[in-house]
């Protein structure tokens, strides 16, 4: 069975190890702003969410991309972003839904989750395992897999 | 049973592919007239740049992609279609049967009425064969015109600048981008492109285009509607298109500004089915018909098409219009009903120096449409957010106050 990422925003204490490790594993700079998690503040409630893509099944960035730059990892099911491929027209970052898909400017590049093949940096650099690498579904995929039934422009029914 | 795509776009090869995907035991046929390999169209300002080269502009980059799918291509152009005897004539001569007909022809770019348009120089930039044609002509320091200042122009216009051409923009409405941007969005694009170094003239209309056989690139001498004269090395119209919907005379299949559609993306026609950019279908934010002709709709609509002619029952929701432009490092985005809806709600910021604009608009506690310029994180959720009718809540007071705050609204939302 393919992993998925399961976050849980209760043990978050908003310290951004996940943010930190995942720009220096994929871009070579601790720097959040290039973080492909991102941790959301509600400073009112006090609470953090980690935020990221969750490969999700429709794949609008992937289908939206013009040059196939975009492709399937069948191992991990990540949707993943070919640097190569990509000419930067950011398509895939308004058709995606969800929003997990942005442009790098420094590189002209769009960056998204790409499960780090397997072994997610920001899961392996969690204090608290808010974020955990796992078999099982969880609740807030479940959540945005429903968002994604709603947002879907065309059916349910899939080729 | 055989369905034939005609056109092969990013909607007809999509919509092979599914076709194929969906239903292994038919014959798939997908019949293009350009003579290039599957291509995608917006990819060709990242050829103009030299930041790939023409295989990069391929739809599918593998060898043989279309005969490992088993998808019968052929090179021809449709000529006209018989909808009794379901067959379609190609201009070669030749004819196809097909059990079931699906039209992903796109569209074509207009010739404004104006004179001098046919002259050597002036060039659309809607193939790879045009921009072949205007690498020939735009190098560094040529004095290049560019007639219409849209969506397409405007990324023409950034793949024009990278190649160092001295760059004049001329538009006859009164803003740049008239369809994808309100006025302040459109004025601090106009701004921006001054500032670095593009002359953009709008409310202006070209009256005349000459030609005098010189040596090299030739001369063109562009007229101006307020007097002045612009001289040129190359002229680049991009100023509307039509769908391409010639050849369907005599089927029966109805046309208005585009190929008339079901919500299955059906024709008038049992059995002929239109997608993309020549397909007027269903539209999100209106409830009604538009010919919304960029790529996500090309490849929705492909789809939605596709697995209906299989059989399957998949109506579709409508097309949400969505743009994305990089003005020279300026980055805009529109989505939606972004000039606001009746009895609808508006919340906006704006920063005329940092060139940052956002505006939301609503009925009742939901987003309609958005405009956002000098922003690229997160710009997505709005697609969700207004595709989904999402309930805001209390988060439509904050929004009211602080529009930038969407995407914690969202996240705050799905958690
Ligand atoms: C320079 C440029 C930049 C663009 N940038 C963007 C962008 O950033 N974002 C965006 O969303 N959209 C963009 N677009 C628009 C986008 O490319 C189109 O919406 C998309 O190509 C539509 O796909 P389609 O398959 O419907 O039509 P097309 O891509 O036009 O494909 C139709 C194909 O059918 C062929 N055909 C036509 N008639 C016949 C016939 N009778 N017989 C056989 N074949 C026929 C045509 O030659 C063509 O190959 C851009 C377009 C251009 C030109
Ligand atoms: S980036 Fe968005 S559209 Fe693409 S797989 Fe992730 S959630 Fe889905
Ligand atoms: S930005 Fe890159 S990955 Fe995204 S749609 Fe464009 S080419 Fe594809």
């Amino acid at each position: 069975m393919q992993k998925s990422l399961n976050i849980d925003p209760e043990k978050c204490t908003g310290c951004l190890q996940c943010e930190l490790a995942c720009s220096y594993d994929n871009e070579g700079v601790f720097n959040p702003s290039k973080s492909r998690i991102k941790v959301f503040k509600f400073e009112d409630a006090g609470r953090f969410v980690p935020y990221t893509c969750t490969q999700c099944d429709e794949a609008w960035c992937m289908q939206a991309c013009p040059v196939d730059a975009i492709s399937l990892d069948t191992t991990t099911g990540a949707k993943v972003v070919s640097d190569t491929l990509c000419v930067g027209c950011k398509v895939c970052t308004i058709a995606c839904p969800f929003g997990t898909v942005n442009y790098n400017s420094s590189t002209g590049k769009v960056i998204k989750c790409d499960l780090c093949e397997g072994e997610p940096a920001c899961a392996t650099a969690c204090p608290t395992a808010a974020i955990t690498y796992v078999d099982a579904n969880w609740t807030g995929l479940d959540k945005m897999r429903a968002w994604a039934e709603k947002t879907d422009a065309g059916t349910q029914v899939s080729a | 049973m055989t369905y034939v795509v005609v056109g092969a776009g990013p909607s007809g090869v999509v919509a092979a592919e599914t076709l194929r995907k969906a239903d292994p035991s038919v014959d798939v046929v997908l019949i293009g007239d350009e003579p290039e390999p599957p291509y995608s169209r917006m990819a060709i300002p990242y050829y103009l740049t030299g930041k790939v080269d023409e295989t990069g502009t391929y739809l599918r980059k593998t060898d043989g992609h279309y005969d490992t799918k088993g998808i019968r291509y052929l090179e021809g152009r449709v000529a006209s279609v018989d909808a009794d005897a379901g067959k379609v004539a190609l201009e070669d001569g030749s004819s196809q049967d097909y059990s079931k007909l699906l039209i992903c022809t796109g569209a074509s770019p207009i010739k404004p009425p104006v004179e001098g348009l046919d002259s050597p120089g002036v060039h659309h930039c809607w193939t790879l064969e045009d921009a072949r044609q205007i690498i020939g002509v735009a190098h560094e320091g040529a004095d290049v015109v560019l007639i219409g200042a849209g969506f397409i122009a405007c990324i023409i216009l950034e793949a024009l600048v990278e190649r160092g051409v001295n760059l004049t923009v001329v538009e006859m409405e009164d803003r740049m981008l008239p369809r994808m941007m309100d006025e302040t969005g459109g004025e601090m694009i106009k701004r921006w492109c001054e500032k670095k170094g593009v002359s953009v003239q709008t409310g202006v209309r070209v009256t005349k285009v000459q030609y005098s056989d010189g040596a090299g690139d030739g001369h063109l001498a562009v007229d101006l509607d307020n007097g002045s004269q612009l001289p040129a090395n190359l002229v680049v119209v991009a100023a509307g298109v039509a769908s391409n919907t010639g050849f369907l005379g005599g089927s029966g299949v109805k046309v208005e500004d585009g190929i008339v559609v079901d919500n299955r993306l059906m024709s008038s026609v049992d059995g002929i089915y239109a997608a993309g950019d020549c397909a007027q279908g269903p539209d999100f934010s209106t409830g009604g018909w538009s010919v919304h002709a960029i790529q996500p709709t090309a490849v929705d609509h492909a789809r939605v098409a596709a697995l209906n002619m299989v059989g399957q029952d998949a109506p579709y929701r409508g097309s949400l219009v969505m743009n994305v432009l990089d003005t020279m490092g300026l980055v805009s985005v529109s989505y939606g009903a972004w000039e606001g809806v009746d009895e609808g709600e508006q919340s906006v910021v704006v920063d005329e120096e940092g060139f940052k604009y956002l505006r939301l608009e609503f009925l009742g506690d939901h987003i309609v449409g958005a405009l956002s310029l000098g922003r690229t994180e997160h710009v997505g959720v709005l697609r969700g957010l207004i595709q989904n009718r999402t309930p805001l809540g209390e988060w439509k007071t904050i929004l009211m106050a602080n529009p930038q705050r969407y995407m914690e609204a969202y996240v705050d939302h799905s958690q």
